[in-house]
């Protein structure tokens, strides 16, 4: 039997991206110092990990366990004795004798850094957690000057790469636009965009295969994309929403949950989160079923779950619309 | 994989030049690799990618349209947009600008227009950093798409000639030995043949000694010419100054196959070296890295040429055709049974693709982002294999080495800097030009060599090493020219950049050039240096005007913490290096405040 569950059935398509694996008891295990304390990690473990299980509380935004590290927002950044700059703790693996500091003046610096670049530069407001590491880091985004004006709608996305007008510096300048609404299931708000390349990855070979959207333009220019911005509806989009699962800014939102936030009626002290199966197919993925006042206002799935890691298909992630139809009734 | 198109369809023209080009590769074997060429021949004959060529381009290279064009938008000399089929770039970067660059794009304004714009004429201008013409400033480069396509690169440049150009009547090409001012001396190394002889004969290059360390290579078998260049201590002539037998040593250890890079993609500002020797001896890189291939062990060559070089490209696309009819590169090369080709590959304006890592992204057909290092390329490098990459001066001392031997080559120059060094010679200076001279030979030297200060001759400042290097100032003229030595003053050798600046130049603007070149060039892939070039650009603006938040000395304090987190956090070499010239400026020179 166990060797029957080993082979697997060419039929069923293999994901290829990286599948978290637990570290086993057989791994040999390195020795490194993190913050004064000589521990043992696993062979092949990240920074990451080996702080965490230190009970090191390290930022992140760009990385999630269900996806290949990018290492580009730089949150995660530790200093490693011997090298010339900081390393991202996120993708950088142990070696025996690393000498790692996490929370020296020099790393704290390069973090309150990161956060001001990125909150001077984005709308953050509906990013919990970020705020959360503003606070840690005591930053202060305002230090960059009044923040610029908004781009009209497709100004940035028309941008030349290698080509921008001068700014006069009194403003600083901004990712602002309007929010591309052009479908039922969810809009896209690139105001709030901290390309973390996580929706990218999702798309694409960590999860989903269909490469809807891509980063196009270069440099501050730089931005998600479908070809030529067309819409999502003309795009490659399968409205399996695993973008929206995996944006740790709310730049990618669920229509409803959008709506009922212009509308003020968003309230999540008063949701709660049930867990259940989705009932469309044999597959059998965690949803976990965001509700208030008994209505369903989104699904997300639990990226500890070895089904589908936290991915979901367009039914389960938005096959709901009917149970809220019968409450209506009621 | 399963790819969705828009009905966009391409014109019978472009369909055409698609086919044409999928019809040339080879069959089997990952196709993504072409994508960049194949944007390139869709650019050449539109002037333009539409959304229908894409779609083509995308079908028949099995690659999804979002990310080609992801790839497309990432380059400055492509356009995802409409435009005219002639465009001029010109040169409004640091080493034109003291030579009159402001005034030619006042004049390309008048006749079409402002920059960038496509006010449905046959041709446009833009604005565009260094074209690695500062020789012979101020440059242009004007492109022309369609049936017979043109690139002419022209310096210096008038409008009058550039709008000729842009209506299909090219100027003559002045010959490298303009840019050569040591032409035919004697006691040449590196440029004994360029300026000399016809860059395009083969049998020219083997009369001057061509060939003859290709030939004593193959005797002495790959273990002797990497003990060679290991004993001659020769080091990377890129910028970062790596041993060269280090990066070899890693790369043999590895298992086949394995890859060589000629990174040709030498984009810093006030950088022209390179550029220069593949337009004059393009034989001596060919054979160099024949050289390289066998010593390392590899079985295939890339160079990667910046795409604002057509001549260089031309000249080595020639010189590796008549090396493979003589069988001195393809299948067993001079009967030694060693066999490595060369592929030549064009950027296209975009300089984080001189880092190595984007570089090999860019040849791979994804965007020129560089990658997280640990691994480092000698280990996982172009398609995830082991690979050698060096700039084109470094391989051209490798030819050196065997004829001279390891000994005689590392008596030349400094105990850690060792042989003949080419320089770039721009900005205030009477004979600008690539220069050779020994390692150790100081400032003062070099800016004598090359005919002394023009301008009006009295000295404000020395951009030494690029825009990612430093400024010295008028007390730092016999700093000696060697890693070492420039190290030793808080300063770099990068590229070997010298660029004079005369009491008469504004230097803020300088800055604000060199801070809005990092800008548009960092590929935005990280925060610190996405937003941190912009930060940057933005405070030196306020600097300069005088309309500083606080104080000047709270914004000095800003921007010093902006380039920390640059160097510390940022990914690569871009950002790392994207303050140096700007604080080492701010630091050693007395800056004036704009007028009001």
């Amino acid at each position: 039997m166990s060797d029957n569950l080993k082979a697997p059935d060419p039929l069923v398509p293999v994901p290829q991206g990286p599948v978290p694996v637990l570290p086993t008891g057989s791994r040999k295990s390195v020795e490194i110092t993190i913050d004064g304390a000589t521990v043992a990690v696993p062979e092949g473990a990240t920074l990451l990990e080996a702080g965490r299980m230190q009970g090191i509380d390290t930022p992140t935004l760009c990385f999630l366990e269900n996806l290949t590290p990018v290492n580009v927002c730089r949150i995660c950044v530790v200093e490693l004795e011997g090298s010339r700059t900081l390393v991202p703790a996120c993708s950088r693996k142990v070696e025996a004798g690393m000498v790692i500091h996490t929370d020296s003046e020099r790393v704290r610096h390069s973090r309150r850094l990161v956060l001001e670049l990125l909150a001077s530069s984005v709308d953050v407001s509906t990013a919990p957690q970020f705020q959360d590491y503003m606070s840690r880091y005591e930053a202060e985004p305002s230090r960059f000057g009044p923040p610029g004006p908004p781009a009209a709608a497709g100004e940035r996305d028309s941008a030349r790469p290698g080509h921008h007008h001068a700014p006069d510096g009194s403003t600083a300048s901004r990712v602002a636009q309007p929010v591309k609404i052009d479908n039922e299931l969810y809009v896209r708000d690139y105001s709030k965009c901290i390309l973390c390349y996580k929706c990218v990855e999702a798309c694409g070979v960590d999860a989903q295969n269909t490469f809807a959207i891509a980063v196009a333009g270069r440099g501050f220019g730089a931005r998600i994309a479908t070809e030529y911005d067309v819409t999502l509806p003309d795009s490659a989009c399968v409205y399996c929403g695993n973008c929206i699962g995996v944006c740790p800014t709310g730049a990618l939102m669920f229509k409803s949950e959008h709506d009922m936030r212009a509308a003020g009626t968003w309230d999540e002290s008063a949701q709660s989160q049930t867990d259940t199966i989705c009932p469309y197919c044999g597959v059998g993925c965690t949803l976990t079923v965001h509700a208030q006042h008994d209505l369903i206002v989104k699904v997300t799935s639990p990226l500890d779950q070895d089904v589908a890691n936290g991915h979901l298909c367009i039914k389960g992630r938005f096959g709901w619309e009917w149970v809220n139809q019968d409450k209506d009734r009621d | 994989m399963d790819l969705h198109f828009t009905s966009a369809e391409p014109t019978p023209q472009e369909r055409a030049a698609i086919d044409g080009f999928l019809s040339r590769l080879p069959a089997g074997g990952p196709r993504r690799q072409y994508l960049l060429p194949a944007l390139h021949v869709v650019q050449t004959s539109a002037g333009w990618i539409s959304e229908g060529a894409l779609n083509h381009l995308c079908r028949g290279l099995g690659v999804p349209p979002a990310e080609a064009f992801g790839v497309a938008d990432f380059y400055a000399l492509l356009s995802t947009r409409e435009q005219p089929r002639a465009i001029a770039h010109v040169c409004d970067d640091i080493g034109c600008m003291p030579k009159g660059a402001e005034s030619l794009c006042n004049a390309m304004e008048a006749t079409l227009g402002p920059a960038g714009s496509t006010g449905g004429g046959p041709s446009a201008w833009q604005r565009s950093p260094c074209l690695g013409m500062c020789e012979r400033a101020p440059a242009a480069l004007v492109v022309v798409a369609g049936e017979n396509p043109s690139e002419q690169a022209i310096g210096p440049a008038t409008a009058a000639v550039v709008l000729g150009a842009l209506a299909g009547d090219a100027p003559p090409e002045p010959g490298v030995a303009a840019s050569l001012p040591q032409a035919g001396a004697a006691g040449l190394r590196l440029l004994a043949r360029a300026g000399s002889i016809d860059p395009t004969s083969i049998g020219a290059y083997e009369s001057a000694g061509g060939f003859t360390a290709l030939r004593r290579a193959l005797e002495m078998g790959a273990e002797a010419i990497f003990s060679e260049v290991t004993s001659a201590r020769l080091v990377g002539r890129g910028g970062a100054a790596f041993p060269t037998g280090v990066k070899w040593a890693a790369v043999r250890r590895e298992p086949a196959p394995r890859y060589l890079i000629c990174n040709a993609d030498e984009s810093e500002p006030g950088t022209f070296k390179d550029r220069v020797l593949m337009e004059g001896d393009p034989f001596a890189l060919v054979e160099s890295m024949v050289i390289a291939g066998f010593a390392t062990g590899c079985e295939r060559g890339y160079v990667y040429i910046r795409g604002e070089y057509p001549l260089a490209a031309t000249r080595l696309e020639n010189a590796m055709a008549r090396c493979r009819e003589r069988g001195l590169l393809g299948d067993d090369i001079a009967g030694s049974g060693f066999s490595f080709d060369v592929e030549l590959r064009r950027g296209a304006g975009a300089y984080i693709c001189g880092e190595e890592t984007a570089l090999m992204n860019s040849i791979e057909g994804f965007r020129g982002e560089p990658r997280n290092k640990p691994p480092f390329p000698t280990q996982v490098g172009l398609f995830g294999r082991p690979t050698v990459i060096n700039n084109v001066e470094t391989l051209v001392n490798v030819p050196l080495v065997l004829t001279m031997g390891a000994e005689a080559f590392a008596s030349i120059g400094t105990e850690r800097s060792t042989g003949p060094k080419l320089f770039c010679v721009s900005g205030q200076v009477a004979r600008p030009g690539v220069y050779e001279a020994d390692f150790g030979i100081t400032l003062r030297e070099m800016i004598e060599l090359a005919g002394g200060l023009a301008g009006s001759g009295k000295l404000q400042a020395v951009l030494l090493g690029g825009a990612a290097g430093a400024f010295v100032g008028p007390d730092d003229l016999d700093v000696p020219l060697t890693f070492e030595g420039t190290r030793a003053i808080g300063a770099t050798l990068g590229s070997a950049v010298i660029m004079p600046f005369d009491d008469g130049a504004y230097l803020p603007a300088v800055l604000r050039r060199i801070a809005e070149f990092f800008r548009d060039e960092s590929c935005g892939q990280c925060v610190p240096c996405r937003v941190g070039t912009v930060r940057q650009e933005e405070l030196l603006q306020r600097l300069a005007s005088n309309d500083v938040h606080g104080s000047r000395e709270d914004e000095v304090a800003l921007l010093a913490e902006i380039g920390r987190v640059m160097r510390d956090a940022s990914i690569c070499g871009l950002g790392h290096t994207a303050s140096s010239a700007i604080e080492s400026a701010l630091a050693r020179l007395p800056l004036p405040e704009e007028p009001k």
